[in-house]
């Protein structure tokens, strides 16, 4: 470990303790908290010298002072968080204003018997303490090392149960918004979700700020999908150009627990997410999808891994990314298929599209297998436009700029028809339409 | 219509077209056959508009304007269109989607509305019955997984909606059954009026049955050898193109 890891780690440290005061106590919680602080003392920052963080550089983060954010006092603009209302979708929402809950802004109505959805805070403060032995329990946090600064800092975030045999049918929706003023902020709000058995949930984690916020958010969601239980998770990645976004998405399936992922990046100067499933039960299985467009002055970082622990699992990932200007993107598709794993079947692709000669993908399928009666297929491609497809659509009228973006559309569009919700989906046209070079479909 | 004057045209620093003169009138339609390789599509591409065809010499006037200023869809607008030999495959991109861009695309050229969605359904269905295609076609993308000839079939249904002026179709009969020869004459002589101009390339005689042409070309190394009527198609089919070479040699 250089001495400018632990420099940087040491600034945490600090951070932590100015704030330490104001966060919520008790006895698991204090002990949790302490043991990650130490456990991110000890392994510090990534560097690139680390096999996972090869090609993502963590130095312009390192370099800046981020304050941590209290949830004191900040309030987002009401017409720009119109905005970031998902049109047409019916949902239970919470709003979280740099990762802290806001009831005012939040609507979350009437709840099935038995279902829990309300702040991390709210949770915590219970005294019958839903969450212990839970929170943590999920997330690998000697894997995942900025999974334990979040847990170091805990304070707020969503936490969700669904018990056994319910189905909540509208979905959770997660806005985490961050307020721009002159000090970056640090912000860490923690996702929790517990799915029983053969419940079944969907959640929408977002992200979005104004335009100049340069906050970094460090999230953890930890999902337990109980035997049976189906979860439905879309990672909703809007934030502004100047935002430094990590996050790690940990899930722990049961037997015929379904879990599908949608991971849309659209925003952000520095993300990177790591995704990971494991599934320990028979008969689970993994859908995860994909889905970043990366421009100018952008760097996103996608790192999923899939734990194939026992036999007769399935996993099945599809992942496309846009690139242009100077964009930069990482994929990186771990699939471990256990000793014991037989009969899995797991396929993975990662295809991109490259708009100019200067973005750039280092794209990565990791497949380990330990077991020999499987099945796993994997694939990835860098290609650009199609010259004749482009003059076939311009020889029957279409200009340049129409044709190019016909042509992308076409290219992420598969993806896109791959996620469930209607309301999502269009939201996702529009945006990608709008975050294209050139900007706006003919 | 269309006027082209000593064209000379380059590949990769390969000259294809070597000095080829051509004049198309209004109503017309002209016949171009040749051997392989002779530059027959070359030509249909140049006066499309593909860039990676270098124009070394000479000169095309399309309508009173220097053709080869325009861009491709300027071309197209201003009623030019080609059907490809070998039509594009676009997974992802919804064959209607395109029909409805293309039509749009020149109605606004011309200054008119652009139709909605049920005018266009209403007009795309009367189109599709004349090229005697299933609605189904409507919700693929565009040539995905057609088969050669309904991949030929739905060039003429994107020329029958953009109602072009000039109209060069380059071997849309190569690869047709019997009857869907005839479906594809039958959308080609729907489009024909005085003011409107065809240029078919193909290496057949049997279309010209069914299109007669006032003129056919004979397009060998790179040049126009020999034109005529249409009884040059029928020598042509009779006895190759071997004697037009010795013809030329000896010339
Ligand atoms: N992009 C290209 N790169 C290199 N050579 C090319 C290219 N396009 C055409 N050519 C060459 O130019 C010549 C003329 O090709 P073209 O396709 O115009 O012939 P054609 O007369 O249409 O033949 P066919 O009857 O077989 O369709 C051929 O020798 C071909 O190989
Ligand atoms: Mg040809």
């Amino acid at each position: 470990m250089s001495g400018e890891q632990s420099n940087s780690a040491r600034n945490y440290e600090l951070a932590h303790a100015e704030v330490a005061h104001q966060l919520p106590s008790g006895g698991w919680l204090d002990t949790l908290r302490r043991e990650a602080l130490a456990r991110f003392g000890r392994q510090g920052f990534p560097t690139r010298r680390d096999e996972d963080w090869k090609y993502t550089s963590l130095k312009s983060i390192e370099k800046q002072r981020f304050v941590p954010a209290t949830g004191a006092g900040a309030e987002p603009d009401a017409a720009w968080l119109d905005q970031c209302r998902i049109e047409g979708l019916e949902a239970i929402r919470l709003v979280f204003v740099d990762g802290f809950f806001d009831a005012g802004l939040s609507a979350i109505g009437e709840l099935p018997e038995g279902v829990r959805v309300q702040s991390l805070a709210a949770a915590l403060a219970d005294e019958s303490e839903p969450l212990k032995g839970r929170l943590g329990a999920v997330a690998d946090e000697d894997m995942h090392r900025f999974a334990a600064l979040n847990t170091a800092f805990v304070a707020d975030g969503a936490w969700l149960h669904v018990p056994a045999d319910v189905e909540l049918e509208k979905p959770v929706h997660l806005l985490f918004v961050t307020t721009a003023d002159d000090t970056p902020r640090l912000v860490q709000p923690r996702v929790l979700v517990s799915a029983g058995r053969h419940s079944k949930l969907t959640l929408i984690e977002h992200y979005a700020d104004p335009a100049g916020a340069s906050a970094f958010t460090n999230v953890v969601t930890e999902i337990d999908a109980g035997e049976g239980a189906r979860v439905e998770h879309y990672l909703l990645q809007e934030h502004d150009s100047a935002a430094y976004h990590v996050g790690s998405v940990h899930v722990a399936q049961q037997a015929d627990s379904a879990y599908v992922s949608h991971n849309v990046n659209l925003g952000g100067a520095l993300v990177r997410h790591d995704i990971h499933p494991r599934m320990l039960g028979e008969g689970a299985h993994t859908v995860m999808n994909g889905l970043f467009l990366v421009g100018d002055g952008q760097h996103v970082d996608n790192h999923t891994r899939v734990d194939h622990a026992v036999p007769h699992t399935g996993s099945d990932e599809y992942y496309k990314g846009v690139l242009w200007g100077k964009g930069r993107a990482v994929f990186n598709g771990k699939v471990i298929i256990h000793r014991d794993a037989q009969k899995t079947d797991a396929s993975q692709y990662n295809g991109n599209l490259l708009l100019s000669p200067m973005a750039e993908i280092d794209t990565k399928p990791e497949l380990e297998i330990y077991a020999d009666d499987v099945k796993a297929a994997h694939g990835a491609t860098v290609g650009q436009l199609d010259e004749d497809a482009l003059f076939y659509l311009r020889s029957r009228g279409l200009d340049a700029r129409a044709a190019r973006e016909v042509l992308t559309f076409a290219f992420a569009g598969d993806v896109v028809a791959r996620m469930g919700l209607a309301p999502l989906r269009e939201r996702l046209e529009a945006a990608i339409a709008q975050r294209l070079p050139g900007g706006g479909l003919a | 219509m269309l006027n082209i004057k000593d064209l000379k045209v380059t590949v990769e620093n390969t000259p294809i077209l070597k000095g080829l003169d051509l004049a198309v009138g209004a109503g017309e339609v002209h016949a171009i056959m040749g051997p392989n390789g002779s530059g027959k599509s070359t030509l249909g591409h140049v006066l499309a508009g593909r860039d990676e065809y270098e124009v070394t010499g000479g000169s095309v006037e399309y309508q009173g304007k220097d053709l080869l200023d325009l861009e491709p869809e300027e071309r197209a607008r201003e009623g030019l269109f080609l059907a490809f030999q070998y039509p594009v495959e676009i997974p992802g991109v919804n064959n209607t989607y395109l029909l409805k861009a293309a039509l749009n695309a020149v109605r606004k050229h011309r200054g008119e509305s652009e139709v909605d969605a049920v005018e266009f359904l209403q007009l795309i269905k009367d189109k599709m019955k004349i090229m005697d295609m299933d609605e189904s076609f409507l919700s693929r993308g565009v040539n995905e997984g057609f088969s050669g000839g309904e991949k030929k079939r739905n060039e003429i249904l994107q020329m029958l909606v953009m109602e072009p002026k000039l109209a060069i179709l380059d071997e849309t009969d190569s690869g047709l059954d019997i009857d869907a020869l005839k479906v594809v004459a039958e959308g080609v002589n729907a489009l024909r009026r005085e003011d409107r101009s065809i240029v078919l390339i193909t290496h057949y005689q049997r279309l010209l049955d069914y299109i007669k042409p006032d003129h056919v070309h004979v397009l060998s190394g790179g040049k126009i050898v020999k034109s005529g009527d249409h009884t040059l198609a029928l020598e042509l089919e009779e006895h190759g193109y071997d004697w037009l070479k010795k013809e030329a040699a000896s010339a």
